[in-house]
């Protein structure tokens, strides 16, 4: 076991590991963050993605103990002040962008790294940036639109509801 | 996963220490071999990261005006960084997911030597060399089959030098579970002629396709791939495709990469 | 102008707060204290005989509580099935016993052998490792008909043969049918698979039991669709709990599409395992354990034949089916290829004559059940493309075969058992062929052919029954429970709501438009009105959401427990207002006595129930809560027609979906938003069926299609944008709501169309192409092109 710490949404946060420990357990299991989800064992869902040094990477394919040091934003830090949905948050509930919930923490993180990169994504680019995140309720049509709202692009051209 | 030690060394010689104990295992970016360990695929006594060695990080041009990437770079950072070598550049992409690229290093993909991967076509294809931290091992020499490669125990690329091309393209045609190359086609045009390798197709692993590179060496358009053909019954055949089909797509990617090439 | 409240608002879903804040509450999020975790050692063959199972080692390994194999089970009930069909002699199915771990034989890749509990999950697994485990491998039947030869290996030894049941429906129609086919002008005929899917919901499957020694009391938390139908099956007939001493919790669940309606082992296993070792017990599926332990859909192989007189009528129709049922019965695995598959093959046509013959098979594979559509999408696709290839073989165009043919008078009662209350079909199709700009299709194709590519337009019709179903119905078609609703509407002193049902939310968004229903009924805002599922201690008796079921069938008992809420809330005001009760009137959340300005508003009427001073005690009780339980009389018939456009790489064979366009008939509809969305879903898993998902066995009975590294998960790049319109309304006539469900529809509805454009496609190109088995993956496509 190793002491491991790092800074989670703002807070300091350490914790006794082992070398096996993925950063996807050490925040779900010990700092009891689990709205990061684990949906795969192969690195393909996404559910589990956070972002650290503020780079979108899967916690599910990350030892704890490379994240030693770091800055980790997860879901639960996403949210503004008040506590009110940010903007990507609002436009998926906006635009339904989301049905069982599951994907959706990943879903977030991901179209939060993507806006960072790229402020005005278009559809396709928005689609093959999602290639690492699988959602298997929405057929992917109101996440796009959800994404590409909460980038300040009309979307009212897309079909309606 | 079984459990395991975790080092981060801070120096290429550090890790090549920390590597002397008996089934330590390198750590790139782990995309590849942190599932292989929740499989118990795998039972490294020590995982040693190589992401904390500064020497290994990041994208510069040689005197010789080679691309030189440190083996523990990541395929963001060559995607943005190696814009001396566009087709290199967008080679790293489109591998994986952007989550995957974050972490993934160009090191961590050339040793394992996956067959279905892009860096190797990408390497062979444009006659890279590989740096260790004992030697440098010429592209051509390096890859040995499914797995396999050069590398000896304990050995760890530390750079990979690509000679940047007149003109390059890849093509991948991507299998559509895994997003691997189900065919991936890297070409290079250089003054001394034109390189072809081939990913994802072969039970072999990458290879080169000669009658290809001895057809476009004397004519570089699509065309004189017409007539060219591999055969089927050395590739991979499973669920996504036979051989033959493998063998079709390897035209077809081939075709495609000379005309895009740039 | 839309609603911005009640039935008809696309109301932003309140439970997307938590979801979207890292805040839901899913069973893998779930930890008791002084929990222990199941590691279960699986069969990694297919067939074979258990010669030696030694746990010794494994029982002192660190971290170890317990080991279980197949001997700790002895006496315990096994895995029931629910569903029991008659075959065409009269008999009943063969039904196998499916115990909870692997007693003396393995029969599939994945089937549990031994359970290991441990303070870790490391620990179970590395205890797992060390149990010497010897089995004698038998060869392992894969393929149904292979499994049906004389001197086929067994699954089962003690069943007779590997033919679970032979079914033939309507079997008193056989011989007209026949000879309708003996005077037919033209005959389509049609072989095809109907591929073998994994359902895959993006929250693999966790149980936690736990157990009170205290009270005797056992409590297990499941990823479930439906937890009191679990609480029924696992506790009557597996472990002998009562029900009153058996609490089920289904939390937020990850999805379902139909793979988490079953009763699992894991499930039993949980709940045994923690009062056997006084610790909660907790077992988390990997994704890899899940592709080999999940029931999975589909895998059909069918041979349909359609008789057409002289001028283009359909007369009869026939058809052939294998169906897999794996090595066990999954829960409801019988009902899928015979109740929920035969009674559609008359799909939107009038068809008079109809013969459906199924032969369930066992073979040495995962269970395969109920997937999202479950036997709808199975007669859809054969129907629809039998019909397109007829079209295409009389040169007709496939829309006017269709119109010609279509049901246009309703009620209509089929040839396959069941009657349509209503639909308009001519009325999607009309909306479908103003969205797909079907006039614009040879200029788009032209644009396709300029870029090298081919392109491909496929139409389809659909109809599929929801809201299943009536009890005394399915009792007689042997269904071992009954198929009801259920709903406790409670109010509060002050006037807000709890709905407590028994359907659950696993992604449909009920805690929203159940809401709606109950707010416009009553005439008060959304937010007075929480709704509540997913646990059997304060849930009345539901029997869950599955087969487009929820709004149809849970949603009218709310209506009905409402109406008795208003009913004893008017009494209670024509009290206080002293006016008739027959006088009372409720609108916008206030009652009123007709004709006059005397009102009172709800919240002074509930508070007076629950604080009866002023109060008629001598005719009712004080307090408001009503329960309703709600059989429907009889199916729901949603219906609609779907356009696909396809560009087909000539080159590499790859399809690309250009547009899709899916017109549907729901009835009403509480939240349109949602019912998009609903459709949205099902378009891509059918898409999905048709192009990518392959769920693949070798000959060895080895799953080769075992993780997402080889199993194609519709990713967005992928899918287009969706064209969806459900502004045709014929709502349904016998529930309260009028509304239909539309959980399946897209699923059901885009397999054949996208087909259809492929070999729309590939013939316009002059390929003799006629037919390619789904998924069509490139390979398959090019070595159809090149065939």
């Amino acid at each position: 076991m190793a002491q491991v710490s790092m800074t989670v949404n703002g807070k300091a946060a350490s914790g006794e590991v082992e070398g096996r420990t993925l950063l996807s357990s050490f925040l779900r299991d010990q700092l009891m963050l689990t709205g990061t989800h684990v949906g795969c064992d192969t690195s393909q869902c996404g559910a589990c993605v956070v972002h650290v040094d503020g780079q979108a990477v899967k916690a599910c394919t990350m030892l704890a103990m490379e994240a030693d040091g770091a800055d980790v934003a997860t879901i639960e830090g996403q949210a503004n002040a008040d506590g009110s949905l940010n903007v990507i948050q609002q436009a998926f509930q906006d635009h339904h962008g989301l049905q069982c919930g599951f994907c959706t923490p990943g879903m977030v993180m991901s179209a939060a790294a993507l806006l960072k990169e790229n402020p005005k994504p278009s559809e396709q680019e928005v689609r093959e940036y999602l290639e690492g995140n699988i959602c298997r309720c929405t057929g992917y049509h109101n996440i796009v639109k959800a994404i590409m709202a909460a980038s300040g692009q009309d979307v009212t051209a897309i079909a309606a509801e | 996963m079984y459990n395991f030690e975790f080092e981060k060394p801070g120096s290429v010689a550090d890790a090549i220490a920390a590597l002397g104990t008996e089934d330590a295992q390198a750590l790139g970016g782990g995309q590849t071999l942190i599932p292989t360990l929740k499989q118990r695929l795998a039972q490294p006594s020590k995982l040693v990261s190589l992401k904390g060695i500064a020497e290994m990080q990041g994208v510069c041009t040689g005197d010789d005006g080679a691309i030189c990437i440190g083996g523990a770079t990541n395929h963001a950072t060559v995607a943005s960084e190696a814009g001396g070598y566009p087709a290199l550049a967008a080679t790293a992409a489109h591998i994986g997911d952007p989550a995957v690229r974050n972490r993934g290093t160009i090191g961590g993909s050339l040793a394992n030597n996956d067959p279905s991967a892009c860096y190797p076509a990408a390497a062979l294809g444009s006659g890279a060399t590989i740096v260790t931290n004992t030697r440098e091992i010429a592209a051509d020499d390096y890859f040995q089959g499914m797995f396999t490669t050069a590398l000896d125990e304990g050995e760890i690329i530390t750079e990979v030098r690509f000679p940047v091309p007149e003109k390059a393209n890849y093509q991948k045609f991507v299998q559509p579970a895994s997003r691997f190359a189900l065919v991936g086609v890297f070409i290079a045009k250089y003054a001394d002629g034109v390189r072809v390798a081939i990913t994802g197709a072969s039970n072999d692993g990458v290879f080169r396709w000669a009658e290809a590179e001895a057809a476009l060496s004397s004519n570089f358009s699509p065309d004189a791939i017409d007539g060219l053909s591999l055969s089927g019954d050395d590739m991979i055949s499973d669920l996504h495709g036979t051989g033959d089909y493998r063998a079709h797509l390897c035209g077809v990617m081939t075709k495609r990469a000379v005309a895009a090439a740039a | 102008m839309p609603k911005d409240g009640g039935i008809g608002a696309s109301s932003k879903r309140r439970e997307d707060v938590r979801f979207l804040t890292g805040a839901g509450n899913y069973t893998d999020d779930i930890n008791m204290h002084g929990q222990a975790y199941v590691h279960f050692l699986r069969s990694d063959i297919a067939h074979g005989t258990i010669t030696n199972i030694d746990t010794s080692a494994a029982a002192g390994m660190p971290g170890v509580v317990r080991i279980f194999t197949g001997s700790d089970f002895e006496g315990v009930g096994g895995m029931p099935c629910g569903w029991q069909v008659t075959d065409k002699h009269g008999q009943p199915m063969q039904e196998p016993a499916h115990p909870i771990l692997a007693q003396g034989k393995v029969r599939h890749v994945g089937e549990p052998i031994a359970a290991v509990v441990a303070d870790t999950l490391e620990q179970a697994r590395d205890a797992a490792e060390a149990i010497v485990l010897d089995i004698d491998e038998l060869p392992a039947v894969v393929d149904m008909k292979d499994a049906l030869q004389d001197g086929a290996t067994k699954v089962h030894d003690d069943l007779n043969d590997n033919l679970c049941y032979d079914w033939g429906f309507v079997e008193e129609n056989k011989d007209a049918v026949n000879k309708a086919f003996e005077d037919a002008a033209h005959v389509t005929s049609l072989e095809l698979v109907n591929n073998r899917l994994v359902a895959n919901p993006m929250e693999p499957r966790v149980a936690v039991g736990d157990y009170a020694r205290g009270t005797d009391e056992s409590t297990l938390y499941t990823t479930s669709q439906n937890p009191h139908v679990i609480r029924l099956l696992m506790g009557a007939f597996v472990l002998g709990i009562p029900e009153h001493k058996l609490r089920v919790v289904a939390p937020d669940v990850g999805g379902g599409f139909g793979t988490k309606i079953f009763h699992y082992q894991e499930e039993a296993f949980c709940t045994f395992a923690a009062k056997a070792c006084n610790r909660p017990v907790k077992w988390t599926s990997s994704r890899s354990e899940a592709f080999i332990s999940d029931a999975h859909g589909r895998d059909h192989v069918t041979k349909i034949e359609l008789a057409l007189d002289a001028d283009n009528n359909f007369t009869a129709i026939r058809t052939e089916t294998h169906a897999n049922m794996g090595a066990y019965l999954s829960t409801f695995a019988p009902s899928v290829p015979t109740w929920l598959h035969g009674t559609l093959m008359a799909g939107n046509y009038k068809t008079p004559l109809i013969y459906v013959n199924v032969k369930a098979v066992f073979t040495n594979t995962v269970p395969v059940d109920a997937y999202r559509g479950a036997g709808r999408p199975e007669a859809t696709f054969q129907l629809e493309r039998v019909v397109d290839k007829a079209a295409r073989e009389l040169g007709v165009d496939p829309i006017a075969l269709r119109r010609q043919n279509f049901i246009t008078e309703f009620p209509y009662a089929t040839p396959v058992a069941v009657e349509y209350d209503t639909g308009d079909y001519h009325g999607t199709m009309d909306k479908l062929e103003e969205m797909g700009d079907f006039e614009g299709f040879a200029a788009r194709r032209a644009e396709s052919e300029k870029n090298g590519k081919l392109r491909g337009l496929g139409v389809n019709c659909y109809i599929e029954a929801c809201g299943i179903a009536p009890s005394n119905l399915v009792g007689q078609l042997g269904a071992r429970a009954g198929l009801y609703e259920s709903a406790t509407v409670r109010v509060n002193a002050t006037g807000g709501l709890v709905v407590m049902t028994g359907s659950h939310s696993h992604g449909q968004g009920h805690e929203t438009s159940f809401a709606q229903v109950v707010a416009e009924m009553i005439g008060i805002d959304e937010n007075m009105v929480e709704i509540v599922h997913g646990d059997t201690a304060n849930t009345p008796m539901g029997m869950g959401t599955y087969g487009s079921r929820s709004i149809a069938v849970g949603g009218s008992a709310m209506v009905r427990a409402t109406e008795k809420i208003i009913n004893k809330a008017k009494k209670i005001a024509s009290h206080l207002l002293e006016a008739s009760e027959a006088d009372i009137e409720l609108k916008d959340g206030a009652f009123s006595v007709a004709g006059t300005d005397k009102s009172v508003a709800w919240g002074d009427v509930t508070l007076a129930a629950y604080v009866p001073h002023n109060y008629p005690l001598e005719d009712i009780e004080p307090g408001l809560e009503e329960t309703a339980f709600y059989d429907p009389s009889n199916f729901t018939y949603p219906s609609g027609a779907y356009a696909c456009e396809v560009e087909v790489d000539p080159d590499t064979g790859k399809v690309t979906i250009e547009r899709f366009a899916a017109a549907d008939d729901f009835g009403n509809i509480v939240n349109p938003m949602i019912v998009t969305g609903q459709v949205h879903g099902g378009l891509a898993q059918g898409i999905g069926q048709a192009l990518l998902e392959n769920c693949a066995y070798d000959e060895n009975g080895q799953l080769l299609s075992a993780s997402f590294m080889d199993y194609a998960m519709p990713r967005a790049d992928d899918l287009p944008m969706f064209d969806v319109d459900h502004s045709s309304q014929t709502p349904c006539t016998h529930n309260p709501l009028g509304v239909k469900g539309c959980g399946e529809a897209g699923a059901i509805g885009s397999p054949p169309a996208v087909v259809n454009a492929v070999v729309d496609a590939l013939q316009s190109a002059g390929k003799d192409v006629t037919h390619i088995d789904m998924p069509l993956s490139p390979d398959r496509v090019w070595a159809a092109m090149n065939g």
